[in-house]
């Protein structure tokens, strides 16, 4: 960790999309994430895709992480991520969790959303994974000039 | 760390209205000291000439981000845009920050007329980020007026807002103890405007009471004292009135002073910054040579500080 001091604090907006009213999960992950040293924007129930991007774009955070239980995930992951296209925004990593089965994972995957997390995943791995990420994409784009 | 062109397309690019251009700035204020110098340059800002800066203040849980929104939809029907600087605080561990002040301005979504920014304190003091002052300086360029900043939820004696401000509302609630603390706190000093949400709590009267007895045992003027239900919208008008007045033309001057004040500390504070940071670099060493000199009982740390004011540090 100490080799990451001096770079800019990833950032990323958690929210809780769809109608359902519960944001336990969605809460502790934000805590776990802040407690890895990420900058957590918390958004709060029952975001619409629409204030979510909104809301990431205005913050440029490096990373979207939905949290779903609704069952809502087949509408609501691909209309985030074609609304973050539509705002040449894909640089933002889109990721998340909630019950999601395996076949519908896939599919998300392959719509180019990044790796979703069931319930009982260690925080650490989201931490991880988001830290990689987040660095592989801010070295391609500074790579390139942006 | 930008390069010269890049941040010339990014400051036109935000002065023409781009949301996403405006949301790069904001990163670059806050993480790049010498790109936020050449930025804001470019960006073509006085250093708050223009929008009216308010600052929101208060203990935790007073209700200060729904009050914030509020008067944004308020000032939303006089055709205003506003920019919104929302500061929480970083943990001095981690590193990390939850930043949750948009819970409270959902209503706000959807409108281009509103930019809302959560800022992480990052060790800043005072209830403020070291890049609020830039921060509101770019959206003060993107044509935002007013700029709000809601600070940290603040303790006693809190007065970086004062300073960062033209004017500064102090919000407070009946109870949590905020009675007491009121009466003696350095807190009450900051206040232009002094709000009392959450005033359809049974004990409202008698803290608005207790508040009006405190300034009267002050000199000077005692600011508006308001009641506000935010979650409701009561009262948010009159605070939003109160605020606008300070603009008028036979109340500017207190404005002003407080703009020169903020330009005078904002000077040396970058002076400061960058002498310290070309003042220390090579004195490392000679640094930790004086640090074990104190811890082994050698020298006191005002003896090793004179030597390094006076040039005269050496190695131990």
């Amino acid at each position: 960790m100490n080799d990451v001091s001096s770079e800019r604090p990833i950032r990323v907006l958690v929210a809780k999309a769809g109608l359902d009213g519960h944001d336990r999960g969605a809460k502790v992950v934000a805590a776990g994430l802040r407690d890895a040293g990420f900058e957590v924007i918390y958004t709060g129930l029952r975001q619409t895709p629409e204030m979510i991007v909104e809301a990431a774009l205005q913050e440029d955070v490096d990373c979207i992480g939905l949290s779903i239980h609704s069952g809502a995930h087949m509408t609501i992951f691909p209309r985030v991520h074609e609304l973050l296209a539509a705002h040449a925004a894909e640089g933002i990593l889109l990721t998340g969790g909630g019950i999601i089965p395996a076949a519908d994972v896939r599919a998300l995957e392959d719509l180019g959303v990044g790796r979703l997390f069931g319930p009982g995943t260690p925080l650490a791995e989201v931490s991880d994974y988001i830290r990689e990420e987040v660095r592989a994409r801010r070295g391609a784009s500074s790579g390139t000039g942006s | 760390m930008l390069e010269a062109g890049t941040l010339k397309a990014l400051a036109e690019a935000v002065r023409r209205g781009d949301a996403r251009a405006l949301a790069r700035a904001l990163t670059v204020v806050e993480n790049d000291p010498a790109g936020a110098a050449d930025l804001l340059r470019a960006l073509g800002t006085a250093g708050g000439a223009r929008a009216h800066r308010v600052g929101v203040t208060g203990p935790p849980g007073v209700g200060k981000s729904t009050l914030v929104a509020a008067l944004a939809a308020a000032w939303r029907l006089l055709g205003k845009r506003i920019g919104i600087l929302a500061v929480d605080p970083t943990s001095p561990f981690s590193g990390g920050a939850l930043l949750g002040d948009r819970i409270r301005m959902g209503a706000l979504a959807g409108d281009a007329n509103v930019f809302i920014r959560s800022l992480a304190s990052r060790g800043a003091y005072g209830g403020l980020s070291a890049a609020a002052d830039d921060a509101a300086d770019v959206l003060d360029a993107a044509g935002f007026d007013p700029v709000v900043t809601e600070t940290v939820g603040v303790g006693q004696a809190e007065i970086e807002i004062a300073r960062a401000a033209d004017t500064t509302v102090l919000v407070l609630a009946p109870g949590q103890g905020d009675e007491i603390q009121a009466m003696k706190a350095g807190l009450l000093e900051v206040a232009d405007i002094l709000v009392v949400n959450q005033a359809d709590r049974r004990d409202a009267d008698r803290f608005v009471h207790a508040l009006e007895a405190a300034f009267d045992l002050r000199a000077g003027p005692r600011p508006p004292i308001l009641e506000t239900i935010a979650s409701k919208g009561e009262g948010v008008g009159e605070v939003r009135e109160a605020i606008d007045a300070r603009l008028r033309p036979d109340a500017q001057e207190a404005v002003g002073t407080r703009r020169l004040e903020r330009a005078r500390r904002r000077i040396r504070a970058e002076v400061d910054r960058r002498r310290a940071e070309t003042w220390w670099a090579g004195r490392g060493d000679v640094l930790d040579a004086a640090a074990l000199g104190v811890t082994a009982g050698e020298l006191t740390v005002a003896d090793a500080a004179a030597e390094f004011a006076e040039g005269k540090e050496r190695d131990r």
